[in-house]
């Protein structure tokens, strides 16, 4: 995602959406501007054009690497070590690439270890690990790096039996000469294989499918199963450094206040308390920097935060003293009910609505969200006395947190070493690496000493990157059949891009084409416009990002419009989408398409339809159900995939929702390790349910209403519906590109969820969280 | 002075008896398996077992464990194969893994008292412990493995 951002600073300050297309190729020209860096892509297949636009993996900063020297190593003992160069928080992708490596590789899996890669894209690629894009950038580079070792291998052993590598074959760790009956282990000849050149790209022979026997097959274990079940994985928070210190931060409770006077003699009178110092605040825009205060730096967790707790503080809260989340959704509200700046647009939706036998409106709201994973953010940081800086924590983009320590420091990035724990979850939050250079300021304070910084949950509510707070309005007319001929979106939301440039109120191309211009409905007459919408706090991504109020307000609007042509909201959903047909993004005003080439992915409305009815069966669309039960339905594309979720939900009498059972289809190509895909589905789900029912980040005076996870509501195993159904179309077609898995779960299931709601109980909502609104 | 007896091994501590003792099992003892997660027991990421019930360790007080016992996540089992811990490899319960230390001891708890337990039974139990990553439907199916409702897969943790 840091590379989509460097895009973002651009099409932020860009006057008019057209010229974002230009802008990137422009961006991609000048290099990164600001703290943000565009490299070009490390050993791309050929050289291009620099104004060629670049896509998946080769347009991200540093591309990527299939360099088995690199990522694969072979011990004498035949222990084959596959380093990881992308973080782990819960999708599975230790497992998962280290099965690509050793599936080409011909390892035996029991000998196969995995360590992690620290953050060095030159030597890596690309590590930023959001986007849902781990395998689809990286799935062919590791088959080629596994490839590679192997034939280095194969080579090493024909020349020890002096003869032709084609006369031997490797399987699980065995290489053989079947002429002779000799056999080798492959830590018979790591060591000669390490000193031969690898093998051209061109020159390496890839696995035809049909031999894989990891890839694509969902019967490997966790990697880190036995670690996680005994408490022995370390997490970022879980880092010891000898010598080390604790550290917490007492910042700013409104975001751009600064702190005006401090006091911490009190403070310092807490056992344990060593420090006190204070951090400046950010200078526009904020970006990752951390936000100011006062840190407590102590013996222990526990020492530091009684430490912030006994500190004397007052604050100039700024420009954002006054937000109010009441008040502001009243202000995205006016804005969506004016024109604003359109970002799409076919036909004429003006005339179409005149001309149209019923007209039909409504508006929708999502409020901000916390990525809250389970782990707070978390960083240890240790400066030598030569100035080498070392730092250990849980982050998606540990580059990011190498360079911006380095800039804070004012040192070169190549003397910082970022070590990448687990993540205790992620989300999105753990993209934005401040914590990092909080835990550096405080080493450098305390003469290079390890200090630890420490998030509490309080800190990661109140001082987050929230997701974005929308007011959606969509307008429609229906012909006399009661299908639509003209659909006007008008989506106002604070963008991520605020982060970036400040002042920037407009949503940037990678929210735009997240289901709001890049939808594929068959409906002549469309209209997209984005009013303007000012931050007020730091806006992050989350989880699936834009696409969730997006695709919440599109998809329970088609089912009011359903509602109001009389018809099966299902078949509906279908018809609006039309006949399965393969559309170019760009043409739908999509000029992002998650950094994909369009003609490697294009928008294929069959697909859609697909998981649409996969879901829909699974669920039993159209059974009898007990009184107060109903099912809703929801299809979204996203991360260059395709899901739908159809949802059972029940209405008791006094308005209470239990969801009993929810199906999910996803088609996301074919599935390098399909456990863990239908694992990311079901917590999607999960997450899905959340915010559609009880989640929900709220202002006043600026400051976060919500302390902790007794007010910020998760969803909780008790609510948690009974069946989760996850359903994947059918894979195996190695031929067809990857799409994303970790995101695209998340954006149907609010909005089918709610379609349930009005199909069991006749209300139908248009504000998320649903909470107790059923109750009145 | 406070005297523990932490899986097994015996600890005196004279730091603030009020320290909880997350931070006494994390910091001093460096037992990082008892993970943070709220400072409010709002999540059970932090449960242990004092004197055989599973407790927030972010809310007791060291000093309420003077002359416990206390259990963590790596004294669960001497080779890390309680039925629970084996349950959740089988079936791949972990995504991210933060907070199952957190439920896996608090699903042994509920083992302990009630060997079989019925759907209510473990939503009741288990509702204190948060995953952010949903992993819920998986927990429930792996107590029921663990509890032998249900017979081990060998689909999911097996190589």
């Amino acid at each position: 995602m840091i590379h989509d951002l460097t895009r973002i600073a651009d099409a932020a300050a860009a006057p008019e959406p057209e010229s974002a297309l230009t802008n990137v190729s422009r961006r991609a020209l000048l290099g990164g501007a600001g703290a943000l860096v565009l490299a070009l892509a490390v050993r791309a297949p050929a050289a291009r054009a620099a104004d060629e636009k670049k896509f998946g993996a080769d347009g991200m900063p540093r591309g990527w690497r299939d360099d088995p020297t690199v990522f694969v190593a072979v011990a004498p003992d035949g222990t084959v070590t596959i380093t990881c160069h992308r973080q782990e928080m819960g999708q599975g992708v230790r497992t998962s690439v280290a099965l690509v490596v050793a599936d080409e590789l011909d390892a035996d899996w029991a000998k196969v270890k995995v360590v992690q890669a620290h953050g060095d894209e030159d030597r890596f690629g690309n590590q930023d690990t959001d986007g849902s894009r781990s395998l689809r950038h990286f799935f062919m580079p590791l088959r080629r790096a596994g490839a590679a070792a192997r034939a280095m291998l194969v080579e090493a052993a024909a020349q020890r039996w002096k003869v032709p590598a084609a006369e031997v074959t490797a399987e699980n760790g065995t290489l053989t000469h079947a002429k002779s009956g000799r056999t080798l282990g492959y830590g018979d000849v790591a060591e000669a294989a390490a000193k031969l050149t690898p093998p051209d790209r061109a020159g390496i022979a890839l696995k035809d499918p049909s031999a894989f026997r990891y890839i694509g097959k969902g019967q490997i274990g966790l990697i880190d199963n036995r670690d996680i079940t005994t408490g022995k994985a370390i997490y970022g928070l879980d880092t010891r450094v000898e010598g080390m210190l604790y550290a917490v931060v007492a910042r700013p409770p409104v975001f751009g206040g600064k702190l005006k006077t401090y006091d911490a003699a009190e403070a310092m009178k807490v056992p344990g308390v060593v420090k006190v110092i204070t951090i400046d605040p950010p200078a526009p825009p904020v970006e990752f920097q951390p936000l100011g205060g006062v840190a407590v730096i102590a013996k222990n967790t526990w020492a530091a935060i009684k430490g912030r707790e006994a500190l004397k503080l007052t604050w100039d809260d700024g420009p954002n003293a006054s937000y109010d989340s009441d008040t502001y959704r009243a202000t995205l509200e006016e804005a969506v009910r004016k024109p604003g700046k359109v970002v799409r647009q076919e036909g004429d939706v003006d005339a179409a609505l005149k001309g149209a036998a019923k007209r039909l409106e409504a508006e929708y709201y999502v409020p901000h969200l916390v990525q809250a994973p389970m782990e707070p953010p978390a960083a240890t940081v240790r400066i030598a006395k030569d100035g080498k800086v070392e730092a250990w924590g849980c982050v998606q983009a540990p580059q990011a947190a190498r360079d911006r320590i380095a800039k804070r420091l004012g040192i070169d990035p190549k003397t910082v070493t970022v070590n990448v724990t687990l993540l205790g979850g992620g989300f999105g939050r753990k993209s934005k690496p401040d914590y990092f250079v909080e835990a550096a300021l405080c080493s450098k304070a305390m003469d290079g000493a390890p200090v630890k910084m420490t998030w509490t949950r309080e800190d990661d509510l109140h001082n987050g990157y929230y997701h974005t707070v929308s007011v959606e309005r969509i307008e429609a007319g229906l012909d006399a059949k009661g299908m639509p001929v003209a659909w006007l979106h008008r989506s106002a939301a604070p963008t991520i891009g605020s982060i970036f440039v400040d002042g920037a109120d407009h949503e940037i191309p990678i929210e735009l084409g997240m289901g709001l211009v890049n939808v594929p409905f068959a409906i002549p007459n469309v209209r997209m416009e984005n009013p303007a919408a000012p931050a007020h706090v730091r806006i992050g991504w989350f989880r699936s990002v834009s696409n969730i109020p997006h695709a919440f307000a599109a998809q329970s609007f088609i089912a009011e419009m359903a509602h109001a042509a009389g018809r099966d909201p299902k078949d509906y959903l279908l018809e609006v989408i039309g006949p399965a047909r393969v559309i170019d993004p760009v043409k739908i005003g999509d000029v992002w398409n998650y950094g994909e080439d369009p003609s490697r992915y294009p928008y294929d409305t069959g697909r859609l339809r697909k998981v649409i009815e996969a879901a829909s069966k699974g669920i039993g669309w159209g059974r009898e159900l007990p009184k107060g039960r109903g099912l809703g339905i929801a299809g979204h594309y996203s991360f260059v995939s395709y899901t739908a979720a159809a949802a059972e939900v029940e209405v008791g009498p006094k308005g209470e929702i239990t969801v009993h059972r929810v199906d999910i289809a996803i088609d996301c190509g074919t599935q390098i390790n399909p456990e863990r895909v239908r694992s990311q589905l079901e917590g999607a789900v999960v997450m899905g349910m959340g915010l559609a029912l009880t989640a929900q980040i709220t202002f006043k005076n600026g400051r976060t209403v919500q302390d902790n996870l007794d007010t910020y509501e998760l969803t909780r195993i008790d609510a948690a519906p009974k069946v989760i159904e996850v359903h994947l179309v059918p894979g195996g077609d190695y031929a067809k590109p990857l799409g994303g898995v970790g995101e695209p779960g998340v954006p149907p299931v609010a909005p089918a969820i709610v379609n349930a709601v009005f199909a069991a109980s006749g209300r139908r909502i248009r504000q998320l969280p649903i909470r107790d609104k059923l109750s009145a | 002075m406070i005297n523990l007896s932490v899986n097994g091994e015996e600890r005196r501590y004279e730091g603030d008896p009020e320290m909880p003792l997350l931070w006494y099992l994390r910091d001093e003892l460096g037992l990082t398996g008892t993970k943070f997660g709220c400072g409010i027991a709002a999540c059970g990421a932090c449960t242990i077992h004092v004197g055989g019930t599973a407790v927030r360790a972010c809310q007791t007080p060291v000093s309420a464990a003077d002359g416990q016992p206390v259990v963590t996540i790596e004294g669960l089992s001497a080779d890390g194969n309680h039925p629970v811990q084996a349950a959740w490899r089988d079936l791949n319960v972990a995504q991210c893994g933060y907070c199952q230390t957190g439920q896996i001891m608090q699903a042994a708890a509920l083992l302990k008292d009630t060997p079989k337990p019925s759907d209510d039974d473990i939503d009741s139990a288990m509702s204190g412990n948060l995953c952010r990553c949903g992993t819920y439907p998986r927990i429930r199916a792996a107590i029921k493995q663990a509890a032998g409702v249900t017979p081990k897969t060998e689909q999911g943790g097996r190589l």
